[in-house]
């Protein structure tokens, strides 16, 4: 079925506002229901914090921030409040300059995630966005447990023009690895994208066998470039950050790819992971087409929601 | 603090709250701002906790509580009732129509929700109260969805219809619909695309398949992960499509699973089942009293006598009764061992088995793979490896027998020896403790025997 197709900017607006509206309704209606800065006019403020996801630990950070400089800087007006609460959340979704140097060099992107995130499709897009650049790109299709998993990122493969390395259902994830890493070397590709099946943070034994993929791409290419990407699904509320931080035990992650954001979702749980475990968001997901993936520009994001 | 579970946060709140012989109006107060974190923590709808605390505060504030014998555990029941009232005061059942009249169900969600899981675990449900279901693949968007519901209709044994996919749902559901009657189906399941709730034309489809097929029940299947956005989600479907019944998947992760309180209380939609595996079994009867007691941290005692249940497991009254008094006199031998262990496995091995368990002080983390069920066969090879002498006397076990039993196990002669200390010690420990196993009956336990005493490692 052929959707409409809509250039980059309106999509990643698209995808944004839902976002902004939600928030920005709430906050505006918080901000102009109140004369004074009150008990009742901080509730309000952590009711809008907690439904878009933020979490209640860094609401009740964030507020009790904003309760400080109320007081040391005499704030009287709500409306004073907001271009604080603005700031404070941009704060939290800093990014550093150099988090996309890995396209200039020979990486291994090895993406990782709980069940039904969008691993594999998510793969598809990088794998077009890379290829687009010019960029030689090989597939590790590493999902082996999931029925039908192969054959759905094979299809991403041959839409986008790319080569895959896969097995069967049910053989060692880690083989094809392997088998991708000795291929990746011998063709000298650029970047080297690995599906994993998803699987719940708490499975001891299927976290095991992460690390130990984990451990054979160190061990198999130790001078390529790595990156370990989470993906999230923007509507997963507090459990996202047992995910990130189980995850992140496993595997150092680099980066968090946040999808699903073209719906109601409101992906404030970025903030809280980033707050919490200092892991910042690489791209976000905005639709279902090859060109909806975005890399993420926090500021954007900030703006999106609050201006 | 920000990574404990509701059961975590909740047990110790209470655990503040039995400390202290009375309480006060405060003491409650307290304790509900708890309950609240604790429940915003666990993605309950910001607007449902505001009123569910509410709730609990009209009735715990006050003579309820602060009169009662214990008031530690009046709270407790409060919160405990209150928390099963939004769920649903009673199970619900997947209703068929009646005779041979085709029930057709449809399933939708959003992208990545597990419904085409879901689909294949239903239609092998199904299978095992007698129907016998057709899946139907409406996914024609997603690469590779419809070889995957063949592959998981494949597993379970049930027919899977597709017509490819380059046909519209609405048609491919129509032309099922005629192949059901013809190949005398009973049961049929729509899995359709995941989309979002506020993707227009993706949700018209649902509602063209609707008006053209008579559907007999709509499930709305929701990811337990889900955070504040489940109210939206569950909402926008059911406005504008109508949903009969929820199924929450991924539930045997870490997550408490607010997303179901929000749904039931906002939607009034009864949930009907719980993904708990990826296994295609995994698919649980929703017990709301259950649910909220699980919240609470007293375990699932419940839901693990139904697994026992459904396994058939027939436990020999009288060999029971003989075991447990052999168990109080300390007579436990080796076949005794042998016999839980296989109990054990049928009822899907001891770690699926302990995390149902209540709240021990073990948090659930460290029993998933802490248990090593390699282990635990090497055990039984070295059972299996004794003569019915030895297994029903221990004591005759000399060097020369064990090196034997070492070799038939295909184990080092330590393990052996080391197995049989094991034992030794619990075999004295069972002496020490014959009011272990006769002691008050647990409602929980009773049909069991008492887990404690045949476990014994």
């Amino acid at each position: 079925m052929e959707k409409e197709k809509l250039g980059f900017f309106s999509k990643l607006k698209n995808g944004l506002n839902k976002t902004r509206i939600n928030l920005l309704d709430g906050l505006d209606s918080v901000i102009h229901g109140f004369s004074e800065i009150d008990d009742s006019f901080y509730e309000e403020l952590e009711e809008v914090l907690v439904m878009a996801d933020i979490g209640v630990y860094t609401s009740e950070e964030i507020i009790e921030e904003l309760k400080t400089s109320v007081k040391i800087e005499h704030i009287k007006n709500p409306e004073e409040c907001k271009s604080f609460l603005i700031d404070s959340l941009s704060k939290r979704l800093y990014v550093s300059e150099d988090n996309y140097q890995f396209e200039n060099k020979q990486s291994i992107i090895f993406v990782i995630g709980v069940n039904g995130v969008g691993k594999t499709t998510t793969i598809g897009k990088l794998a077009s966005n890379f290829k687009n650049d010019g960029k030689r790109v090989l597939i590790a299709a590493a999902d082996t447990f999931r029925a039908a998993a192969t054959e759905q990122l094979e299809a991403w493969a041959n839409r986008v023009g790319v080569q895959m390395i896969g097995a069967s259902e049910g053989a060692d994830p880690a083989s094809v690895i392997y088998d991708a890493l000795q291929s990746a070397k011998s063709k000298d590709v650029d970047i080297l994208l690995c599906d994993t099946a998803g699987r719940l943070h708490n499975k001891k034994n299927l976290m095991e066998e992460l690390k130990k993929m984990n451990r054979i791409i160190d061990r198999e290419f130790p001078n390529a470039h790595r990156e370990n990407f989470l993906v999230l699904d923007a509507s997963t509320g507090q459990n996202a950050l047992n995910q990130a931080k189980e995850f992140k035990d496993a595997c150092d992650i680099t980066g968090i790819i946040l999808t699903k954001m073209d719906g109601t979702a409101k992906g404030g749980i970025a903030i809280a992971i980033q707050s919490e475990l200092g892991i910042p968001v690489k791209y976000i997901g905005v639709g279902e087409g090859v060109e909806d993936l975005q890399k993420f520009d926090p500021k954007a994001f900030a703006k999106a929601i609050f201006e | 603090m920000a990574f404990e579970s509701l059961t975590d946060k909740l047990t110790n709140v209470f655990k503040k709250l039995k400390s202290k012989g009375l309480l006060t109006e405060a003491d409650v107060k307290e304790a509900l701002k708890e309950v609240k974190f604790a429940l915003l923590e666990a993605d309950v709808n910001y607007k449902v906790v505001k009123n569910f605390i509410k709730s609990v505060e009209a009735r715990a504030v006050g003579s309820e509580v602060l009169e009662g014998l214990n008031p530690g555990q009046a709270v407790i029941k409060i919160v405990n009732e209150e928390l099963t009232n939004v769920l649903g005061s009673e199970t619900t059942e997947l209703k068929f129509e009646p005779g041979q009249a085709t029930t057709v169900i449809m399933l939708c969600g959003l992208q990545g929700a597990g419904k085409t899981t879901t689909a294949a675990k239903l239609a092998g449900k199904f299978m095992q109260k007698g129907k016998t279901p057709l899946l139907v693949a409406l996914d024609v968007y997603r690469p590779a969805a419809i070889k995957q519901l063949q592959v998981n209709g494949e597993k379970q044994g049930v027919e899977v219809f597709t017509m490819g996919d380059s046909v519209k749902p609405v048609d491919i559901a129509k032309a099922s619909i005629e192949y059901a009657s013809k190949n005398k189906k009973n049961v049929v399941i729509f899995d359709t695309a995941g989309r979002l709730h506020v993707d227009e034309a993706l949700m018209d489809e649902l509602v063209e398949i609707k008006s053209n097929i008579n559907v007999n029940k709509t499930i709305l299947v929701v990811d337990a992960m889900t955070g504040q956005d489940s109210v939206n989600v569950a909402t926008e479907f059911n406005e504008k499509i109508g949903v009969d019944g929820l199924i929450l998947s991924k539930m045997d992760g870490d997550t408490r699973g607010g997303a179901a309180l929000s749904i039931k209380a906002v939607t009034g939609v009864p949930i009907l089942y719980v993904g708990m595996g990826e296994k295609l079994s995994d698919l649980e009867q929703f017990y709301p009293d259950r649910m909220a007691n699980r919240i609470l941290g007293m375990g699932d005692v419940l839901t693990l006598i139904d697994k026992v249940m459904e396994e058939k497991i027939d436990i020999d009254k009288d060999k029971e009764k003989d075991m447990m008094a052999r168990l109080k006199k300390g007579k436990f031998d080796f076949n005794d061992y042998l016999e839980s262990m296989q109990q054990m496995k049928k009822m899907g091995g001891l770690g699926s088995l302990l995390g149902l368990m209540p709240n021990l002080g073990i948090s659930k983390d460290d029993l998933e793979g802490a248990v090593d069920e390699k282990q635990l066969k090497q055990m039984e090879a070295i059972v299996l490896s004794m003569t019915k002498k030895e297994r029903t006397n221990p004591k005759i076990l000399n060097p020369q027998r064990k090196h034997r039993i070492a070799k038939g196990a295909g184990v080092d002669i330590a393990v052996v020896n080391r197995f049989i200390k094991q034992f030794e010690q619990t075999q004295k420990m069972m002496k020490q403790m014959p009011g272990l196993m006769g002691g008050k009956k647990h409602r929980g336990f009773g049909g069991l025997g008492g887990f404690g005493g045949k476990f014994p490692f």
